[in-house]
């Protein structure tokens, strides 16, 4: 059973991204939301998190929550995909459960 | 495919409720439903009526409630949560020898039974706050 996973803190501010990725089964979703997006930026010290994660789950950037904060996709890692709010609605749809981490 | 939607941050403190609004309307867009939007802790400032932001900014409170009107929502703030942050209905103004209500009237207030159904009843429950 998947779950899509909701982050909505900057890595650089609590450690709930971490604390996610560490329950986070192979096949799930991490949705990276509101301060989320800014674990998805190139050239942070979130990188390592991200790309070993990317092995294993799917990771996500809310598109209206990174414009919002000045960044465009480019900036991303590779291997995240852009969403906009009915691609959440979405995968909220496609997985079993939606599991925020507040 | 049957939505709840669970709400614990204020408007204009956080962003939960602007996420919150953004992914019912988007949801509610492709056809989906909302059983109930259950506004808890923080959330149930969402339900005051007295709520006047500048001109040039989102209304916060109205907008739920345009929404709820639109697609006939249930919007219910929790008892115990509003009692404390005064947020009050006609008959909690009657119990609590209170002189005035300040809650919209697109919104209800009732207790935590209230969320439990809709987990049960909606096919997700996406909890927004802090």
């Amino acid at each position: 059973m998947s779950i899509l996973h909701t982050v909505n803190k900057s890595p650089f501010e609590r450690n709930s991204l971490a604390s996610c990725l560490k329950f986070a089964t192979p096949g799930a979703a991490v949705l990276l939301i509101e301060d989320g997006v800014y674990a998805g930026l190139r050239g942070t010290t979130a990188v390592p998190l991200i790309t070993d994660a990317l092995e294993r789950v799917k990771i996500y950037v809310l598109g209206p929550d990174l414009k919002a904060r000045g960044f465009a996709a480019e900036r991303l890692i590779p291997g995240i995909g852009v969403v906009d709010y009915a691609q959440f609605v979405a995968l909220a749809v496609q997985h079993a459960k939606v599991q925020a981490w507040l | 495919m049957k939505f709840a939607l669970q709400i614990n941050e204020g408007p204009y403190q956080h962003q939960a409720s602007d996420t919150a609004y953004c992914f019912a309307k988007a949801l509610l867009e492709q056809g989906h439903a909302i059983f109930r939007v259950f506004f808890y802790h923080d959330g149930v400032n969402n339900a005051t009526r007295f709520t006047t932001p500048p001109q040039d900014d989102r209304h916060i409170v109205n907008r739920w409630a345009a929404l709820a009107e639109q697609y006939e929502l249930d919007l219910v703030v929790c008892v115990a949560a509003a009692q404390r942050r005064g947020v009050v209905d006609e008959g909690e103004a009657t119990r609590h020898k209170k002189d005035a209500t300040n809650i919209h009237p697109r919104f209800r207030i009732s207790g935590l039974g209230q969320l439990v159904e809709a987990a049960i009843q909606a096919d997700r429950l996406v909890v927004f706050g802090d």
